[in-house]
């Protein structure tokens, strides 16, 4: 088999793209292609939608159909997209504010209604675009531009609010595991139902500025250390308290989606 | 074949209407006076095989319309004052990404959660400028069971032929009235489908209008790939922030409506004379009182003319001051506080003009009284 490249999925001209150096993002869209190139999707049937902020650009790059959304409501703009047409592959590429600080709600019951779409996250703990404010996944403690005493609020972890509300696919990556990141990805966009990949992403510029995690790379050797495959992670030697986080596949389950569940229902609907 | 005459609600009539004019995408969020039209949606929708889905909130309802109306359906929501204020910054995309769609906002009294079971017409202003930013939108206003339903069509057919959210200003009064109503056959009113692109995929640019203002519109899943953006965005729908694509894009949004002002502004008048005494113009429910108070004035040899203003953005200008500057004494009715009709009235007729006013915001409807007493 062919190295996948993801380019034939990739807007000509749009390189150098517009994240900071050292950012994630490009690594975690790069992960993306190659995905969409090794499960062979159709740009006609696929559709990218994006929230808004630094991660949010991602449509600008991509050739497949594409929706960007406003603020933490890309989720609910997908529900309507695959509820109506289930052919289409349907992604959501969403930040750690459009999916769980502003987008909480939707991102809560699109879990519980298990509709069969794909939520890229990528978090970098922080709000990069309007300048690195404090987010629902900023840990406790850490320095933000407007947290400037640390973080007095207790962050959400994605993955555990993803298992609890419904979601059949749950995995964890970072940039800095490209491989491993890409299969995950493969991995949720072929599974039924409603699937999360959470990226824990680096944002040298504002939040590793403010929380003594430069230069870039000082990123990149937090993520080495701090990233445990989920084979080997236990908490016991590897406590959260101190930042360690597993990765991998970690909820593997086949509820049945939204779709499914409405046919059924029509079904019914008929023969009443 | 001629249908039978049934004893219907308004709310249930707009959903037979938007089922008639092909819709096939219901999400909403219940709310008080518009619940009947998610309960019968909910009952209808798998039967014809679309979808109903409740979604979280309003926020989400009006994003899940834009979504399946970009993957091709006819699609619309139903909500009322709270809820739409919920849904004006995502009714703002479908503005910008000029998706068709529909939403239904049955007017209750408020501020805030007010009167939540009592009519008003005081969502007109925020019908037209509830959402941020340059914008230009639709909105249409029935008076009876029988235009709940035939306005709902209008509302789908405007919305598709312009791709343009189409607001339905019905209130508490018309959606809980329940009349006689004779469904139209099919085929008995024009059902206008969104255009769509025919030439070759790779050339389709979603944002190039055609000599009608109008670019076609295809579908997620269809031989065409495309974006849509709530950003400023270029004709292929990628971002572009510049100034001269800000002013195009800005100007398509509302020059594609001003092309087709003439037929989008709807109005009716009832009781027509070349020397009017008195010209009540009125919308929605309050139509009906208007209509009984110009009978009852039209006995006292009073030469009384009834203005309907059946879409109320944009706002019928010319036809206000067609039959405005002939009359002698103006009156508009409506149920909100502040005129928010009177004052367009006003614009459309001048300041030397007087308007008088009747406005009632307690929850309570305009009676044919009400309006009497002002003449005098």
């Amino acid at each position: 088999m062919s190295y996948a490249t993801g380019l034939k999925y990739l807007k000509d001209g749009v390189l150098p793209h517009m994240w900071c150096p050292g950012c994630g993002n490009g690594t975690v869209l790069g992960a993306l292609l190659r995905a969409f190139e090794e499960l062979k999707f159709k740009k006609e049937e696929t559709v990218v939608v994006t929230g808004i902020g630094c991660w949010g650009k991602a449509d600008d790059y991509v050739v497949t159909n594409a929706l960007h959304t406003t603020h933490g409501r890309a989720l609910a703009f997908a529900t309507g997209i695959k509820a109506f047409n289930s052919k289409l592959n349907v992604v959501v590429l969403m930040g750690d504010g459009d999916s769980v600080t502003i987008g909480g709600n939707h991102f809560i019951h699109a879990a519980r209604r298990n509709i069969d779409l794909t939520a890229i996250v990528v978090n970098n703990m922080n709000y990069g675009m309007t300048g690195g404010q404090v987010s629902g996944t900023t840990p406790s403690d850490k320095l933000t531009s407007t947290t400037v005493y640390g973080n007095p609020e207790r962050e959400i972890d994605i993955c555990t609010l993803a298992e609890v509300a419904g979601a059949n696919y749950v995995a964890r990556g970072t940039p800095y595991h490209g491989w491993e990141l890409q299969k995950v990805i493969t991995e949720a966009l072929t599974k039924k139902g409603f699937s999360v990949v959470e990226v824990i992403s680096p944002c040298p510029t504002h939040f590793g500025r403010n929380n003594k995690l430069k230069p870039a790379l000082a990123m990149f050797r937090w993520l080495k250390e701090k990233a445990i495959p989920v084979e080997k992670y236990n908490p016991v030697t590897y406590p959260r308290e101190e930042g360690y986080f597993p990765i991998g596949r970690l909820v593997d389950r086949d509820a049945p989606d939204f779709n499914s569940r409405y046919e059924e229902i029509r079904a019914r609907a008929m023969r009443s | 074949m001629q249908q039978e005459a049934r004893l219907i609600q308004g709310n249930q009539a707009i959903v037979e209407g938007a089922i008639y004019a092909g819709a096939r995408f219901y999400a909403g969020y219940p709310i008080t006076p518009s619940s009947e039209i998610a309960e019968e949606c909910s009952r209808v929708m798998p039967k014809v095989g679309g979808v109903y889905i409740q979604m979280e909130d309003e926020i989400a309802s009006i994003a899940a319309v834009v979504g399946a109306s970009l993957a091709g359906a006819k699609a619309f929501t139903a909500t009322s004052g709270p809820g739409f204020s919920l849904m004006q910054e995502n009714l703002g995309l479908a503005v910008m990404g000029e998706v068709p769609c529909v939403i239904i906002n049955v007017q209750r009294a408020g501020p805030s959660t007010g009167l939540a079971t009592r009519p008003a017409q005081s969502d007109v202003m925020q019908i037209r400028w509830g959402r941020h930013g340059d914008q230009a939108i639709i909105s249409l206003s029935p008076s009876s069971v029988k235009e709940c339903f035939t306005l709902t069509v209008q509302a789908f057919n405007f919305a598709e032929k312009f791709r343009v959210p189409v607001i339905l200003a019905a209130d508490e009064i018309v959606g809980h009235m329940r009349e006689n109503f004779i469904a139209p056959a099919p085929g008995e009113l024009e059902v206008i489908d969104r255009k769509r692109p025919t030439g070759p995929p790779d050339q389709y640019k979603p944002f190039v209008a055609d000599e009608d203002g109008v670019a076609p519109l295809a579908a997620y899943g269809d031989k065409y790939v495309f974006h849509v953006s709530s950003s400023m965005h270029g004709p292929d729908g990628y971002s572009n922030n510049s100034p001269a694509n800000a002013t195009w894009r800005v100007t398509q949004l509302h020059r594609k409506l001003e092309l087709h002002r003439d037929e989008i502004v709807l109005t009716r008048s009832f009781y027509t004379d070349d020397d009017i005494e008195v010209l009540l113009v009125a919308f929605g429910a309050t139509t009906r009182a208007a209509r009984a108070a110009a009978l009852e004035a039209r006995k006292n040899g009073i030469k009384a003319v009834v203005l309907q203003l059946i879409t109320l953005w944009p706002f019928p200008d010319k036809e206000v001051a067609a039959l405005g500057q002939n009359s002698k004494m103006i009156i508009v009715p409506e149920m909100n506080y502040a005129g928010q009709v009177a004052g367009e009235v006003q614009k459309a007729l001048g300041s030397n003009k007087d308007i008088r006013r009747v406005n009632k915001y307690n929850g309570q409807i305009i009676t044919p009284h009400d309006i009497l007493k002002v003449m005098k």
